[in-house]
């Protein structure tokens, strides 16, 4: 289980996250929503580790894990897929799929990882990270690189973005699949509909704050009043 | 052969000791150690220079020619070796010279490599240079080749240096004919102050003849890089020259790539690209677990692959 408790994180001349406390149980997939700019993916590098608070702990199952490394949290179980992959050149795809798993890795192994975020296995496996894939294809190795590792607590950051509509559904069915599994804690950040209908948890971030958190059945109509609100009002202008 | 030896030959030509079939010359501390000829490919000294003739037959296909190089002492040599390759032939040549000291003195191998390859052969040359052992004094490798592509052959060269050597120049010079094809692959790390030059030029003088020239490079400590690639297209012919550096440290790399179009059907592009590893790459590899040190490696080795 994840636990946030007050933690919050300002860069010169604004406040980008505000004492944002909440709770990700374990087995459950948590997802985080929100407008952009709200400082969800800066949470989401704050619980990896890769940006340090001023204030709060972060509690991973009753340990805590704030003063850790990125390192030392992934090492104590944390993943984290970000939401713009990053190229490596000369590094292949098996060979960031074997680091993630922390083992010599077999083609299978590798390709069944590639097919569960719905890549042709067999022609990824041996391209290089460059600038040769596309940013949809990087997103689904940057999952599948999180399938590899078995974390703990696995960290999405808007897996969604630049993945075509047929891919979307392998990734639907893919993380319904993580949930089914119910060994770890997932977060997802995300604005798509589709994601936050299979969260057991919503937690709404706006302005750097917890405005909201609930089941879907609580928090979708909500979040759907307040596009309707936000559409007759652009209307009116 | 000593342990010395035998170290040096499996790191630049992955023996293990003295082959027990194929064609070989196995030089050490300036003197052949052991040869063999083969039916198909004939090795001799040549007389007037330090250095060998080989000689492979028409339709030689699928052997392998070893001619490591290895100085335990303290000399300076300069040798000439000449390849004349035949037509229709498959064959791979490794090459690379090995260097360990330890005393304060120079230790230097200059090779000058020339092939001539003659009409529809593939030729794939390995040369890896490497240099080991406690002494101060300079390891050196000055290898220079000429390379004669004929009608419809391939050329593909492997060179690799990657630890141990204080300077080297590799020039490297090749002419293509029609429909022959040049492939260069360098890989090339240098540390300490370290000093490596290379320098490609290559006419595509042949219809349809093309090269692809990649060089990958790290650079690191005090270390100093300069590479520069020259492709002239003088035909109807494609040529590509990438240049990819890694900059660490106060390490300096120079790269200049340069085309020259001398025909309308030339088609030409160059690329170089010199940077520090990025520091998401390194953010990255640590949300995986590991450290910044082990990253950087893992960056390195993937790199340089």
């Amino acid at each position: 289980m994840l636990e946030l408790k007050n933690i919050s994180f300002a860069v010169p001349e604004k406040e980008i996250v505000r004492s944002v406390s909440f709770k990700a149980e374990k087995g459950k997939l948590l997802v985080i929503t929100g407008p952009n700019g709200g400082g969800k993916s800066t949470l989401a590098k704050i619980i990896m580790g890769i940006e340090k608070p001023q204030t709060g702990k972060i509690l991973l199952d009753g340990c805590d894990i704030t003063p850790l490394s990125v390192t030392e949290r992934a090492r104590a179980g944390v993943g984290f897929a970000f939401q713009s992959p990053v190229r490596f050149k000369g590094l292949r795809v098996q060979d960031l799929l074997r680091l993630a798993a922390g083992k010599p890795l077999a083609a299978e192994e590798a390709c069944v990882y590639l097919s569960e975020v719905g890549l042709c296995a067999n022609s990824y496996i041996g391209r290089e990270v460059n600038a040769s894939l596309s940013g949809g294809e990087l997103k689904r190795i940057e999952i599948a690189m999180l399938l590899a590792r078995g974390t703990k607590l696995s960290i999405f950051d808007e897996p969604e973005a630049g993945i075509d509509l047929w891919s979307f559904g392998h990734l639907i069915a893919c993380f319904k699949k993580i949930r089914a599994r119910r060994d770890g804690t997932v977060i997802i950040i995300s604005h798509q509909e589709r994601i936050l209908e299979i969260a057991d948890k919503i937690v709404v971030i706006a302005d750097g704050k917890l405005t909201d958190e609930g089941t879907k059945n609580e928090i979708m109509p909500k979040l759907l009043h307040g596009c309707m609100e936000t559409c007759e009002l652009l209307k009116g202008n | 052969m000593d342990k010395i030896l035998q170290k040096l030959y499996k790191t630049v030509a992955d023996l293990d000791g003295i082959p027990q079939e194929g064609a070989y010359n196995l030089r050490a501390d300036g003197v052949s150690i052991a040869r063999n000829s083969t039916k198909n490919i004939t090795i001799t000294s040549k007389t007037e220079v330090s250095g060998i003739d080989i000689h492979i037959k028409d339709g030689t296909r699928g052997e392998k020619l070893h001619i490591p190089v290895a100085l335990k002492a303290a000399i300076s040599e300069r040798v000439f070796n000449d390849f004349h390759i035949g037509e229709n032939c498959e064959v791979t040549i490794v090459a690379g010279c090995g260097i360990h000291s330890d005393c304060a003195d120079v230790s230097q191998h200059d090779g000058v490599h020339a092939f001539y390859v003659g009409k529809n052969s593939t030729v794939r040359y390995i040369e890896k240079h490497y240099g080991t052992g406690a002494g101060t004094g300079a390891r050196i490798l000055n290898p220079e080749t000429v390379i004669e592509v004929g009608e419809g052959s391939v050329f593909e060269t492997e060179t690799v240096q990657i630890e141990g050597v204080d300077s080297a120049s590799r020039i490297t010079r090749a002419t293509l004919g029609a429909k022959a094809k040049l492939v260069v692959r360098e890989k090339l790390m240098t540390h300490g102050a370290q000093k490596a030059v290379t320098k490609f030029s290559v006419e595509l003088n042949g219809a349809e003849s093309g090269a692809d020239v990649v060089s990958r490079s790290v650079a690191k400590n005090n270390s100093q890089q300069e590479f520069i690639a020259r492709v002239a297209g003088n035909n109807a012919c494609i040529g590509r020259v990438e240049c990819d550096a890694i900059i660490m440290d106060n390490a300096r790399v120079s790269a200049t790539p340069e085309i020259f179009a001398h025909h309308v059907d030339a088609q030409l592009v160059h690329e170089a690209a010199i940077g520090k590893i990025a520091g998401e790459q390194i953010i990255k590899l640590t949300t995986l677990g590991l450290t910044e040190k082990q990253a950087e490696q893992e960056i390195i080795n993937g790199f340089l692959k």
